[in-house]
């Protein structure tokens, strides 16, 4: 589904991904570790088509096609969906209102009809339950003035509507407590498909008890050192990040 | 830089899609300004000795006044050279149709290309119209079956003629000639425009409207509107306004009246869309405008605008809450882009008891625009237990452009709450690469974004033209995105 080879990126002339290689399959769910700063987020970005990071080398395919040739949205129609590690705030747009016209654009980029108001509120009040939001929260301007849970079970409620082929969920579930974590981790797990795949990034192993994923990555200066079962996160956990660091040290 | 910033700057202005120009054979008077100009005017309406007299006492004031044009607003221009303005231009016909079917069919047709008919079986029930083309009302709809209600709609000229004491009575009894530099020319030189009176306790059964269009070259527009509200009456008003686009930029300058008696309400609504002028600048209508309604006990005026056209606004649509309990409001939206100047907001003069006002004022500039707002709101001695409430937000897109807020906030009585808030806010990349990743595109990321932020303003505005006015402020920022 996803084919990165060898990418490299940078943020005004700062090296940020030093060449990454990853393979997602369709079915698959892969986690990707590492210490602060390492260019998780960066590459989540690049991948999502943001036009701040210059991609220096590398490929990605997506589904056979050449994805850093799209435009953001077409990306997104094209069912890659990016659960933002700090969603943004958009005043006077109510929620439910963004989510219709994502939903719509993306269905006539499919060739659907347009929802209308009573099939989209049906579908919307079905996956809502997915991740236990309330009406009252959609019905509210964009993320504004949502608590850090209430934003991130807003981004699992956005993928739920708009059902993508590959999620990469950007350390969601930092900011949660127990309870909301195991709300979004169920929404995930019941939205998995043999035909679609995510992407978690996180900095804790604490998700992927929830989560279990079926490789594990690490990624430290903008390169996977490390790529592994899920065994590999326990192992970090306990470890922590200091003995790839001191890896990545010794190879040199 | 990045390239959202950029295409933010681009600026390449959608195409005007009113920019058309009517080939109608037109009876004009010379070009320049002068008393024979203005008896010529009189002359041409046939108007009483009292009107021609009330325009020449006019015309001597603005002579006395002429080298002190107002220079205190924030946008800049050339000097006008008002003997370079036609001050009359009317479409050669019968000045005044028998009846809607005798309309030359050229004019016909371009209200038609506007979307307006003058026909009264195709027009959408509840809606009656004026059509006023350069100097002259060319036709107004649904008279008879207003005038079964007492309901007197018709252009300001056949007022004149026909209503002489309601005209006599209230033109120039909420904008006196000599308010303002603008006023004067216009009492001066108004060529047409809408007269409206419904009588007390009748509540007026459908919208009533005016399309203004200026057709000809070098033609000043002049209208000048007067509403008047009896007591307990109620009415919603709307105007419409667009023009061909050309180099040269042409001058209107109208005076809009409002009055509404004891208990009465008005609600008057504009959608502005004059043309602003091509993305260099060029062109465009200089948009100087004297709008001012007055209210008795307990009555309420409301306006509410929507601004996307000209490419200079120099506008305050004001109320006078002279009665106690009275109730004064001002929605606005302004949308400014490329060389785009408005300098708009309102007054509220509380001088009644109890009296209410609330400014809602959203200013959205792209391009190189400046969009300023600049509000009274004055509180006299006795206006006692009287509350303002203002909210005045900025939304900028791109960075080149400018937002300002002048709020003038004068009380004489303790007892009144002014309320003022203001924020200044952007587009930000990181909004629209929100939307984009959630498969919206740019130009439609922004019309949402525009459309929420002007939310409640456009809620104020008649169903009808909400659509219109949300499609409107999408083109004006048309281009203003990748
Ligand atoms: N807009 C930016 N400008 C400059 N440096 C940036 C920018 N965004 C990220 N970086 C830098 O890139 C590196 C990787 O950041 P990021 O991808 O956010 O890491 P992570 O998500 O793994 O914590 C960091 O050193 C960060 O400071
Ligand atoms: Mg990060």
């Amino acid at each position: 589904m996803l084919s990165i080879q060898n990418l490299h990126a940078s943020i005004e002339d700062k090296k940020i991904l030093n060449g990454i290689d990853l393979q997602i399959n369709a079915g698959e769910v892969h986690a990707i570790m590492g210490p602060n700063g390492s260019g998780k987020s960066t590459l989540a970005s690049v991948l999502a088509g943001r036009n701040d990071y210059e991609v220096t080398y590398g490929s990605v395919e997506f589904d056979g096609v050449d994805l850093l040739e799209m435009s953001p949205e077409e990306r997104a129609r094209e069912g890659l969906f990016l659960a933002f590690q700090y969603p943004i705030e958009i005043p006077g747009v109510s929620t439910t209102n963004f989510i219709k016209t994502a939903v719509n654009e993306t269905r006539k980029h499919r060739g659907l009809e347009p929802l209308d108001a009573v099939a989209f509120l049906k579908l919307m009040k079905e996956r809502m339950k997915l991740v236990k939001i309330d009406q009252s929260l959609l019905s509210r301007s964009l993320n504004e003035g949502f608590s850090g849970g209430e934003k991130k079970r807003n981004e699992i409620f956005q993928m739920a509507m708009l059902e993508p082929k590959l999620a990469i969920l950007d350390e969601t579930d930092s900011g949660l407590d127990i309870d909301a974590l195991r709300i979004v981790a169920d929404g995930v797990n019941t939205l998995k498909r043999a035909d679609n795949a995510v992407l978690l990034i996180t900095h804790y192993q604490r998700l992927l008890d929830y989560i279990v994923p079926d490789f594990v990555h690490v990624l430290y200066n903008g390169r996977i050192v490390k790529s592994g079962g899920k065994e590999l996160a326990l192992e970090l956990e306990e470890r922590g990040y200091d003995f790839i660091k001191q890896e990545v040290a010794e190879e040199v | 830089m990045s390239e959202m910033i950029e295409t933010l700057e681009q600026t390449a202005l959608s195409d005007y899609k009113y920019g058309f120009v009517t080939d109608i054979e037109a009876d004009e008077a010379p070009l320049g300004l002068n008393e024979d100009i203005i008896r010529f005017i009189s002359q041409k309406k046939c108007e009483p000795e009292w009107m021609l007299k009330w325009r020449l006492k006019a015309f001597r004031y603005w002579l006395s006044i002429e080298d002190k044009e107002p220079t205190w607003a924030n946008i800049s221009y050339p000097k006008i050279d008002y003997q370079n303005i036609r001050y009359y231009s009317a479409p050669k016909q019968k000045i005044a149709p028998g009846s809607l079917d005798e309309i030359d069919p050229e004019l016909r047709k371009t209200f038609d290309k506007l979307g307006i008919s003058l026909n009264e079986q195709n027009r959408l029930s509840g809606i009656a119209v004026d059509a006023v083309i350069d100097s002259v009302s060319i036709g107004t709809t649904f008279k008879a079956q207003l005038a079964e209600q007492g309901i007197i709609f018709c252009s300001i000229t056949e007022a004149i003629q026909h209503h002489p004491d309601l005209v006599k009575k209230y033109m120039g009894s909420v904008v006196p000639m000599t308010d303002n530099y603008f006023a004067a020319l216009n009492s001066a030189v108004f060529t047409d425009g809408s007269f409206c009176y419904i009588p007390k306790g009748v509540r007026c059964p459908m919208e009533l409207s005016t399309y203004f269009r200026i057709n000809a070259e070098n033609t000043g527009q002049f209208e000048r509107t007067l509403l008047v509200a009896d007591e307990g009456a109620y009415v919603s008003y709307l105007e419409g306004c667009t023009a061909p686009m050309r180099d040269e930029n042409q001058l209107h300058a109208a005076v809009v009246e409002l009055v509404a008696l004891d208990s009465a309400e008005i609600k008057y609504s504009t959608v502005q869309n004059w043309y602003p002028g091509d993305k260099e600048g060029k062109g465009g209508i200089y948009n100087f405008v004297t709008k001012r309604g007055i209210c008795g006990a307990n009555a309420k005026i409301s306006w509410t605008q929507v601004e996307t056209g000209s490419a200079i606004t120099w506008k305050y649509p004001s109320v006078i809450l002279k009665g106690d309990n009275a109730v004064g409001e001002f929605y606005s939206v302004a949308v400014t882009n490329n060389f785009q100047q408005a300098d708009t907001g309102t007054k509220m003069l509380h001088v009644g008891k109890n009296t209410r006002s609330r400014i809602v004022s959203k200013g959205i500039s792209a391009g190189r625009s400046n969009n300023s707002y600049r509000g009274l709101v004055q509180v006299g001695k006795n206006a006692h237990h009287s509350r303002n409430f203002s909210q005045c937000d900025s939304l900028l897109l791109g960075d080149k452009c400018g937002a300002h807020t002048f709020p003038y906030i004068e009380t004489k009585n303790s007892t009144s709450i002014v309320e003022h808030e203001a924020t200044t806010s952007k587009i930000g990349e990181d909004q629209i690469f929100y939307c984009n990743q959630r498969g919206i595109d740019t130009e439609t990321a922004i019309a949402l974004i525009i459309n929420g932020f002007a939310k409640e303003v456009m809620n104020q505005l008649p169903m009808e033209f909400a659509v219109e006015a949300q499609k409107l402020l999408a083109i004006s920022l048309e281009g203003s995105v990748g």
